[in-house]
């Protein structure tokens, strides 16, 4: 079923560029675009790019998860923490993605930092919101039992806090990749010299339409199977909700 | 020696007197039924005792563990049923006692499913054996059937009052069925409530000829 779609678009897109309704310089035909795989694989370009770019978000991803774990538990956990850090992280949310370019430019000049932490910064607030919500609303019944068994404040955060927020944190760290993805293009449009994004922009500059629907559908592929990475790590760890999976 | 000695105990939710001074005495390996209409305060009174809630005044002498069976399983959804009776555990003594509790309510064959593949009934079976897992001393019951569905609550309510007699635990049970109270309890008080406070507890005993009667009476039933 699933495989129904993909396959339709591509039979058309060969059918577009093959009865010669699509101009190779505006659309190149399928094998046009392998071809161009091909060539970028056997010079090297492809594994430099994707290899750039996947590390890209993985540090960055990587960072905003470290961090988004601090401060949701933090303010997930205590009211003080809260009424302290949610105001400011809630004004930092709603400033676009694009509008820290420039400071993070100038800060941390136009190398790989710079990417990362641009990357981080997109992928940090969905897995921050997730889990902070997460863990305030995590069943206050689950904790009257712990309370009744005289269970302490650690032993409560790590055996009903921690694995009852899990799901939300899972939802959030999905989400938050999908991001990460996103702000990996917004970086690497600005200032790369490697990276998918690299590709794109280079493309563009020397009108090579192939080029670019390489990166394109590399993004493509990178994105469905790290969303698809993260449901299968959903349901192997948090199989036991009652809902319909998502 | 008394499990549970209460004097004085006030509780007030702003305005709203729940407690108005109630003096409550639970001896050793008693049976007791606190009986009363919906939001007459019965529930406050068990949280009070298991320090779930603080009251305003007076006191609460507490002879002995706990154990509290809410009205809801409330098993943790994550940990399969062995693994929520073993939460209570503390020690290898008591981790080694869950297949006998598992045993006790009937539920080893369940003993590896998850909570959402559980009844009702099973789940509420489930937290009991989670309770029972650290042999309390005094288990508090908190309208621990009125969550079933009628057959399961007349099952259940077999198996429990075998349980209580099994472990020789005093037990307090809240309830507004009357019928459960008398089969439980070897002695049954009602908690009644005018609108301001707590007017009055009347001790009945259910040997006595006429107790399902009078204890509808006492409820303003008329039987």
């Amino acid at each position: 079923m699933r495989f129904i779609v993909p396959v339709a678009l591509l039979a058309a897109w060969f059918a577009a560029t093959a009865s010669g309704a699509l101009k190779p310089y505006q659309f190149p035909s399928p094998h046009a675009v392998l071809a161009e795989i091909a060539q970028l694989a056997s010079t090297g370009a492809l594994w430099s790019d994707l290899g750039a770019s996947i590390e890209r978000v993985a540090l960055g991803f990587a960072l905003a998860l470290a961090a988004a774990i601090v401060l949701g538990a933090l303010v997930g956990t205590s009211r003080t923490a809260e009424k302290l850090l949610e105001p400011t992280l809630q004004a930092v949310r709603s400033v676009p993605s694009l509008a820290w370019v420039p400071l993070i430019l100038l800060w941390l000049g136009i190398g790989e930092p710079a990417k990362i932490v641009l990357v981080a910064i997109g992928a940090f607030f969905p897995i921050y919101i997730s889990l902070s919500s997460g863990i305030r609303n995590v069943d206050r019944k689950l904790i009257e039992v712990a309370q009744v068994f005289g269970v302490t404040k650690p032993a409560l955060a790590l055996r009903v806090l921690v694995p009852a927020a899990l799901p939300q944190l899972l939802v959030g760290a999905r989400i938050g990749l999908t991001q990460a993805w996103l702000f990996l293009v917004a970086a690497e449009l600005l200032a790369a010299s490697r990276g998918l994004g690299f590709l794109l922009t280079e493309g563009q500059q020397i009108a090579r339409t192939d080029e670019i629907l390489v990166a394109i559908i590399l993004f493509a592929l990178c994105g469905k199977l790290s969303e698809s990475g993260m449901r299968l790590l959903e349901r192997r760890l948090v199989g036991w909700t009652d809902t319909v999976p998502a | 020696m008394n499990a549970v000695t209460i004097r004085g105990l006030e509780k007030s939710y702003g305005a709203h007197r729940v407690f108005d001074g109630i003096d409550l005495d639970v001896p050793r390996a008693e049976t007791l039924a606190i009986l009363g209409a919906s939001g007459c305060g019965k529930s406050t009174l068990l949280r009070c005792i298991a320090g779930l809630e603080a009251p305003d005044a007076g006191t609460i002498d507490v002879g002995g563990e706990i154990g509290y069976v809410f009205q809801e399983p409330r098993l943790f959804p994550w940990l399969n049923v062995e693994a929520n009776v073993a939460f209570a555990a503390r020690t290898d003594i008591e981790r080694a006692r869950v297949p006998e509790m598992l045993a006790l309510v009937g539920l080893t064959n369940a003993a590896r499913k998850l909570p959402k593949e559980l009844s009702g009934g099973m789940a509420q079976r489930a937290a009991l054996a989670r309770t029972l897992v650290r042999k309390p001393e005094i288990i508090l019951l908190d309208e621990p059937l009125a969550a079933l569905d009628a057959l399961r609550r007349l099952e259940l309510r077999a198996a429990l009052r075998e349980i209580i007699a099994l472990t020789r635990a005093t037990a307090v049970l809240v309830t507004h069925d009357v019928d459960e109270a008398l089969d439980l309890a070897a002695r049954v008080i009602v908690l009644q409530r005018s609108i301001t406070a707590v007017r009055a507890i009347e001790p009945l005993r259910n040997i006595d000829v006429g107790a399902r009667s009078a204890l509808l009476g006492a409820l303003g039933v008329s039987a």
